[in-house]
């Protein structure tokens, strides 16, 4: 079984043109890219039709190694070139995959305004807590007092709880996961590339060498045991008390819901412009 | 079609001649952020491009309009967003996108004083170094300026014309006076229409290379999803799209970009002469300040003094061969605009002891009248 889930990724992968990737052994960038088109391939959706889409950074370079129609825009604004690609041919399934410095600090209001307009599309938030391309400086996701390379003597910073922005933003349909628990991901990007509505998945990654590496967290193995520990269900999570949830990983569907569709409202608003013409 | 193109005589302002010009060249996609004085532009496309099944967005900021209308083009529609000064400057990083990746799209900059928020409502002429070198590093870039309201539909269409033929972003620079000037223009039938066309993939997807040289250097531009699956990245890149950082690799590709704008030159530098035959002083103008020119060089005539005006309607690639004409014939030559002195700079580096170059400006916020242009070449 798992050689044939293999083989699939095979299927979509760019192999006579780009590889080797630029990701280091053991990162969980390959994970996602994995567990995505699992998602797709499940979904049946053709080759031509899907559209991924990235930002800058380590996460930036994943659309390189697929065969879809990809694009590789600039820093944090994957969003606003996936809203014009999904506006001018409503037909493509239009995924973007972002880093947590990606698509929270610089991009973060193009993050915000694309929930609550609540186009078709699907956010992938790679979160591993650093910016790993540039050597390791802290994010917007770096936790309070751990090491980076502009945060030498600990950083001072609060956290963004990502999928919780998203909801609070408005996004339809939020989850997130960890590079740990891979069958969860695989239906998560599933469920959220099928909503009809903004869908974001975060996926809480390991990146041994920027972030573990100067918080002497070990190996990625062991950065991946640290996220399975601390991974609690979301129906687990809700018993708990606020308190103990501290430091934790709520993993799981986190916003399911039903909200006006960008694409379908604007239809009825080329109706209502016609009718105003022809009276 | 639609309300207005049925007419043929219309009391216009310049932004909304850029919208039917826009209409007209096949602009079906438009991002755009709040901002004086283009707001008429974002304004009257929310009520027409929903007509004709076009798709009109108001974004969260120029940023992000930038990144939409990128979008929306490799999707294969013809886009564009309109803004001023402040919102230009934010534009500047996905405009280097859209030269690096040549995708084609128009934007419109409707200056105002600045620098910074400056003087929203009072016309300048300060953003045409931005225009040109605004992004960074090395590219090419084409830059157009309306003068009047008829030039504003016009020139809105060869701004796309050139666009799409090049694959090129084209930047078209309006300013306050001829964005909010009413006038009567005669808009031409669509059928009389000169509109251009990216050029589509005929191959099969298998033999599509994406950023392949050819002799017009611009490569046939696949719109996604229509079965030619490609990379588009802003890292330079491989004539298959993919990054590369092999110096073998990257002077042939920058090199292309520059040579595909050299070649087109014939047809994308633009200027008119008024008087220019005989002229004797000429005065170089661009913008809403053409229009003053165009009434001094008159009223000097009637006086008897032979006065000629160039305006430039392509200020980059810079009209070199049209300039240096001037420069030859004329034994003075003025250059008044309201700025600095941003485009009397272009005109002495190609002066090459040519004549007498003067400039003349304002940088107060205030037009330059034909009466003043007037004053200058009796001075002269």
């Amino acid at each position: 079984m798992p050689k044939q889930v293999t083989k699939l990724i095979h299927k979509y992968l760019r192999h006579d043109k780009k590889f080797p990737h630029v990701w280091c052994p053991g990162c969980g960038n390959g994970i996602v890219l994995g567990a995505l088109i699992r998602a797709i391939d499940r979904l049946g959706l053709e080759k031509d039709e899907v559209v991924l889409a990235s930002g800058i950074g380590c996460s930036g370079r994943m659309p390189v190694y697929v065969d879809f129609n990809t694009l590789h825009t600039t820093h944090g604004r994957a969003l606003t070139f996936a809203a014009g690609i999904k506006l001018a041919k409503p037909s493509l399934t239009v995924i973007t995959v972002m880093g947590d410095g990606d698509a929270t600090a610089i991009g973060g209001n193009h993050f915000i305004h694309a929930a609550r307009r609540n186009l078709n599309l699907t956010a992938i938030i790679i979160n591993n807590q650093i910016y790993g391309m540039t050597g390791g400086q802290y994010s917007p996701t770096t936790p309070y007092g751990y090491y980076a390379t502009t945060s030498t003597y600990g950083n001072i910073e609060q956290t963004f709880s990502i999928a919780e922005l998203a909801v609070t933003a408005g996004a339809a349909f939020v989850a997130r996961s960890t590079v740990y628990h891979v069958q969860l991901l695989d239906n998560l990007f599933k469920e959220a590339i099928q909503k009809q509505g903004f869908s974001v998945v975060e996926v809480v990654s390991n990146c041994h060498i920027q972030f573990g590496r100067r918080n002497k967290m070990g190996d990625p193995v062991t950065m991946m045991e640290w996220l399975r520990d601390r991974a609690v269900t979301i129906e687990k999570a809700r018993e708990m008390s606020p308190g103990s949830l501290e430091d934790r990983i709520t993993i799981g569907v986190l916003a399911d819901e039903e909200k006006p569709i960008y694409i379908e409202e604007y239809q009825k608003i080329r109706e209502k412009a016609k009718s105003h013409v022809k009276g | 079609m639609t309300i207005s193109r049925s007419k043929k005589r219309c009391l216009l302002q310049g932004n909304e001649a850029i919208v039917e010009g826009a209409l007209a060249a096949g602009c079906r996609f438009f991002a755009g952020y709040p901002i004086t004085p283009a707001s008429e532009i974002s304004e009257i496309l929310s009520v027409r491009l929903p007509q004709i099944d076009g798709t009109f967005i108001q974004m969260e900021d120029e940023i992000a309009s930038m990144g939409a209308i990128i979008g929306a083009s490799l999707a294969g529609v013809k886009s564009m967003t309109a803004t001023s000064g402040p919102g230009f400057s934010l534009m500047q990083e996905n405009l280097g996108f859209a030269c690096i990746a040549e995708v084609p799209c128009v934007v419109v900059n409707v200056m105002r004083g600045g620098p910074s928020t400056g003087l929203p409502t009072n016309p300048a002429q300060g953003d045409v170094m931005q225009a040109r070198w605004g992004t960074h590093g090395d590219h090419p870039i084409v830059v157009l300026c309306v003068s009047t309201v008829g030039e504003c539909f016009d020139v809105t269409i060869q701004a796309f014309n050139i666009s799409e033929k090049y694959r090129v972003p084209v930047i078209i620079l309006s300013d306050e006076v001829v964005a909010h000037t009413r006038e009567t223009v005669t808009l031409p039938s669509p059928d009389s229409l000169k509109i251009v066309d990216r050029i589509l993939p005929s191959m099969p997807s298998e033999w599509y290379i994406p950023y392949a040289d050819n002799s017009r250097g611009v490569p046939a531009m696949a719109a996604f999803g229509e079965g030619y699956r490609y990379h588009v990245t802003g890292l330079v890149h491989d004539v298959r799209g993919f990054p590369t950082g092999r110096p073998d690799e990257i002077e042939p590709f920058i090199s292309r970009l520059f040579r595909k704008i050299t070649q087109g030159l014939s047809e994308i530098q633009m200027t008119k002469s008024v008087k220019m035959d005989d002229a004797e002083i000429a005065v170089i103008a661009y913008g809403s300040v053409a229009r003053s020119a165009r009434r001094a060089v008159i009223e000097a005539r009637e006086q008897g003094i032979k006065a000629g005006m160039l305006q430039l309607i392509t200020l980059f690639p810079f009209p070199r061969p049209a300039v240096e004409s001037v420069l030859r014939q004329c034994r003075a030559v003025l250059v008044p605009e309201m700025n600095i002195g941003q485009m009397s700079r272009e005109v002495k580096r190609v002066n090459q002891a040519f004549t007498r170059v003067e400039k003349y400006n304002r940088i107060d916020g205030q037009f330059i009248t034909p009466d003043e242009i007037y004053r200058q070449i009796m001075k002269i």
